[in-house]
């Protein structure tokens, strides 16, 4: 068989070589193996980590917002939530479905929801709903296994117990803006809120704290396994300390009610802001919750301007509230004494026009004190002739007029002091002397806003270049303030002129005071915001009462006060806007707010005693 | 004669018993390692559960070691007489699925007959080594090398490929004609109409790529840069590169792999099993898998150079590479050597057609072994 052995000579060698290449293969395999688990194994095992191990962030909790008193004015409260990651969904409407079984999501709501999740990146998770109850919470965490993608979640949400009383100051909380979210990490945790108004917005940085990291293993799908160790705890916030007193900043907006005013109270000493009130308010615990578009309309049109912090960013005509200050440009010029006497017979003449006392029967013969206990007008047209506008300004601007104090509130506005040189810049023509006449009564071009006043008021009390704070725990303006550069005689004159409006004859006379109350000092402020006609003067009935006006045509009610007299230690100013005359309306509700920020000061004493 | 000089004197008829105990164990052995990996790693796959798969794949062990026992005690002389029938119902098996078969994975390949769904296509890969043993066993060695006697084995060879590929299963296809050429190399066909083909082959993988479908297309491009789309199609291969390489030297421990226990990696319980194996078990326990395939490889062509008869030579020889071929088309392509063309891992991946075409494959070879000492003329049909 020689022809089947030289077959199977050519079968034995061929199959030697196959076996040869698949063995040379077989070492390829063996190499490239090599190659990938020893060569490169390190980089296999990081890139095997880095698919399975994600860094999740944990939220800090926030700081909270106290008051002088240690009450809470913006807390945390648990909220359950239920989010849907768009990615792990394997069928959104179903889900969707699914979850409106246990949840009750309206049209609009769902319509939102569609909105974010076509809009944001898929593994960004969105809420589907927050502050659910208990039972719904527990009802949804047994169905999650057949809800792909939907998570449930226990975080914070922001309560302000303090409700519409604090919302100017301590503003409220936002989820990021859309274009913000890739800022920082932390935006797009679900549910992540900043400061978006007020004192939220400030000291965002402070009351934040650090995010802490977890360590999750996760599926391909994201999905999370466990955790695994070791985890980074959050940092929680730092608390923020007010100034307030929130038993004064209520009962000053209960009084309030629901007149469009706005009301500052201060510790002189100090410069603490012990009641910043304006009216009305809104509810920020609404922007927590998501306000509805119809309610934040409702805001922006209400003409009393809810959402105005109106006392830091309302600017009033001061009215007769500046009278202090005129006279004390005059006193400081030497152009007048406090003996100086002047004959009102209700007008004054200048040139071809006629400037009119609010006294339409006249004062009469009287010096400087019993021009600003009475507030006669006339008295000080005839400072203003003599007094330049700039002197005026100036003596303004030392007692915080025309100045912002950046004590973290939003809207703080600055005023105007008119000048020579503002008119000639913003309005192209030179001063008027009659233009001074307006100023010297808080009228015509010149504004404040009720801080202003209030610091004015503070510092006419003390000599003090006092400088408002809202937020205690923020260094810098300590409890030592320098004193003013006013002649301290001139300033006692002033003083005792703001003892005599709350004394029998002076504007702010209140008879059912009892004689042993104590003593308070003030200014009462009634300022025009209409031009009155020749017409209207001359006419039977004569100048239109405020109640007979529209609520846009009244006056503006001013009232700026110190108490106790003889040891001052609040001040106070009340803008009512549009409410009538400044003895009648303001005067009364001020005597009560300083009354009661000293009972706060009494029952302080009786601790310390 | 020369032959039985060369290994002396033998009773060529046996008895059943005396044929069991003639097995070759080591390859009994060798099989039975592997499927217990599988069954280990079907055990991983499902999270250290028995079911759905391990216990299953160990049942359909059972019955195809029977099977494979069953055959291999069987005479060499019925295997060569069943060889052309074996062909006729492979091919009538493919054209079955044209018509009535089930749609799997992208193409119609499956067969439902009750307790399974049979892939036809795996079981033409033996029948198209046994046609052309059966073909070569009656050439002479001049028949061997002449090109007329080429015309019925390429017939063979390419019917069922090109049922094969229609389907469409490119890899299954390859793999038929890479077996069916490996047997037509024994036979003695002239190596450089092998060495032409090979350089053929690529002005022809250029003729055919337009006519392939677009799924093989991306697997093929994806091979090439797997990074490109590490989400889409490259994903696989990507993933798959990880978790073998993270497994480091003696891998991450059982039940431990990160990539397929988070479900990283794609196609784990089939194609991408080794990956899982690497993962867990590491470079080592790599070596010692692909050391087994090596021991059955071996026995295999050892076998077929024992064997005094053609037919039993060709077959023997032929199905080993082939076989060991499919390992190592599994392995290279979960490495990233090769493109994705869905080659299960023998007797390790999930799937009944896979395992019983190595089973009966090996007990084909285990026959030969038996009955190698049988000598058959050259038409020598169903004479026992």
């Amino acid at each position: 068989m020689a022809r089947e052995g030289l077959r199977y000579q050519t079968y034995s060698r061929r199959t030697l070589l196959l076996a040869g290449l698949q063995g040379i293969a077989l070492g390829a395999l063996g190499l490239r193996l090599y190659y990938l688990s020893i060569v490169n194994g390190e980089k296999y095992r990081l890139r095997a980590d880095k698919n399975r191990i994600f860094i999740r962030l944990i939220a800090p909790e926030r700081g909270e917002i106290f008051d002088r008193n240690g009450e809470k004015l913006a807390t945390n409260t648990q909220d359950l939530r239920a989010l849907l990651v768009p990615e792990q969904a394997d069928q959104l409407e179903p889900t969707l479905a699914k979850v409106q079984q246990i949840i009750d999501l309206n049209d609009r709501r769902l319509g939102r929801i569609r909105r974010r999740i076509s809009r944001q990146r898929k593994f960004v998770p969105v809420t589907l709903a927050q502050g659910l109850d208990w039972e719904t919470f527990s009802r949804l965490n047994v169905e999650i296994p057949q809800l792909p993608g939907v998570m449930t979640d226990a975080g914070h949400s922001r309560l302000y117990p303090g409700g519409e009383a604090i919302a100017h100051l301590v503003g409220y909380m936002a989820s990021p803006d859309e274009e913000d979210i890739y800022k920082s990490p932390l935006y797009q945790l679900p549910g992540f809120k900043i400061g978006k108004q007020g004192l939220e917005r400030r000291y965002e940085a402070l009351l934040r704290g650090a995010s802490g990291t977890r360590r999750v293993e996760v599926n391909a799908v994201g999905r999370e396994i466990r955790e695994l160790p070791p985890r980074e705890e959050s940092i929680r916030g730092n608390d923020l300390h007010l100034t307030l007193d929130m038993s004064l900043q209520q009962y000053v907006m209960q009084e309030l009610g629901e007149e469009a005013a706005g009301v500052v109270v201060m510790d002189i000493a100090s410069g603490d802001v012990l009641a910043m009130a304006s009216s009305p308010g809104y509810d920020p615990n609404e922007f927590t919750r998501g306000i509805s578009n119809a309610n934040w309309q409702a805001l922006l049109k209400d003409p009393r301007a809810p959402l105005l912090n109106k006392s830091v960013t309302g600017q009033y005509p001061p009215g007769s509230t500046i009278k202090m200050v005129v006279a004390l440009a005059a006193l400081e010029q030497g152009l007048i004494s406090p003996d100086t006497t002047y004959y009102c017979n209700g007008r004054h003449r200048l040139g071809d026009h006629t400037f009119h006392c609010w006294q339409n029967r006249g004062h009469g013969e009287l010096n400087l004190l019993e021009a600003i206990a009475k507030s006669c007008d006339v008295y000080f047209y005839e400072i203003a002739e003599k007094l330049d506008i700039d002197l005026i300004a100036d003596m303004a601007s030392r007692f915080g007029l025309g100045a912002t104090f950046d004590m973290g509130v939003d809207g703080e506005k600055e005023g105007l002091l008119p000048t020579r040189e503002w008119k000639r810049i913003f309005q192209q023509q030179s001063w008027q002397l009659g233009e001074t006449l307006n100023v010297a009564i808080g009228q015509g071009a010149i504004l404040a806003t009720p801080l202003q006043l209030a610091v004015m008021t503070a510092r006419l009390a003390s000599g003090l270049q006092v400088v408002p704070r809202i937020v205690s725990d923020v260094e810098g303006n300590g409890n030592f303030f320098a004193p003013l550069d006013v002649n301290p005689y001139h300033l006692e004159t002033v003083q005792r002129t703001m003892e005599m409006v709350m004394e029998e004859g002076g504007t702010a006379h209140d008879y059912a005071r009892r004689k042993s109350a104590t003593k308070l000092a003030g200014k009462t402020g009634t300022a025009q915001v209409r031009r009155i006609s020749l017409a209207e003067r001359q006419a039977e009935g004569g100048v239109l009462e405020n109640d007979e006006l529209p609520w846009a045509s009244r006056d503006h009610a001013l009232f700026v006060g110190y108490a106790p007299a003889e040891a001052p230690k609040v001040a106070v100013s009340v803008i009512f806007q549009h409410g009538g005359g400044g003895s009648s309306v303001a005067a009364p509700l001020a005597r009560r707010f300083m009354d009661k920020a000293l009972e706060a000061y009494e029952s302080l004493e009786e601790v310390k005693a | 004669m020369g032959t039985s000089r060369m290994f002396g004197p033998r009773r060529v008829e046996k008895s059943l018993l005396q044929r069991f105990v003639s097995l070759n164990w080591g390859i009994v052995l060798a099989t039975i390692l592997i499927a217990t990996v599988g069954f280990a790693m079907l055990f991983s796959v499902a999270d250290g559960q028995w079911d759905p798969w391990a216990s299953r794949h160990l049942l359909r062990f059972g019955v195809a070691l029977m099977l494979m026992l069953a055959i291999a005690v069987v005479d060499i002389r019925y295997w060569m007489a069943l060889a052309y029938p074996a062909w006729f119902a492979g091919i009538a098996l493919l054209f079955a699925v044209e018509f009535i078969g089930d749609t799997g994975m992208g193409g119609q390949r499956w067969l439902d007959i009750g307790f399974m769904r049979l892939q036809p296509s795996e079981l033409m890969k033996i029948a198209v080594v046994m046609a052309i043993a059966r073909y070569y066993h009656g050439r002479t060695q001049s028949q061997s090398r002449s090109l007329r006697s080429l015309l019925v084995p390429v017939l063979l060879l390419m019917i069922p490929f090109a049922l094969v590929y229609r389907q469409p299963d490119l890899g299954t296809a390859i793999m038929i004609i890479a077996g069916g050429a490996a047997t037509l190399f024994l036979a003695g066909v002239p190596a450089w109409i092998f060495v032409t083909a090979a350089v053929g082959i690529v002005p022809l993988a250029f003729a055919i790529w337009p006519f392939l479908n677009t799924y093989q297309q991306n697997r093929v491009l994806t091979f090439f840069n797997p990074e490109s789309d590490p989400l889409g199609a490259g994903y696989q291969i990507t993933q798959s590169k990880i978790a073998l390489g993270s497994g480091g030297m003696t891998g991450k421990g059982f039940l431990e792999g990160t990539q397929s226990h988070l479900n990283f990696l794609p196609e784990m319980k089939t194609d991408f099993i080794f990956t899982v194996l690497v993962e867990e078990f590491g470079l080592v326990g790599a070596t010692i898998v692909l050391g087994l395939y090596g021991i059955v490889l071996t026995y295999g062509l050892l076998i077929g150079i024992g064997c005094r008869n053609q037919f039993g030579r060709l077959l023997a020889s032929g199905l080993a590479i082939a076989l060991f071929l499919y390992v190592m088309i599994n392995v290279g392509m979960v490495m990233g050597l090769l493109p994705v063309v869905g080659v299960p891992l023998p007797l390790i991946s999930w799937g009944g057609s896979s395992m019983l075409t190595w089973m009966i494959a090996y007990g084909l070879i285990l026959s030969v072994s038996v009955h190698r000492h049988v000598t058959i003329a050259p038409r020598g049909s169903g004479v026992v």
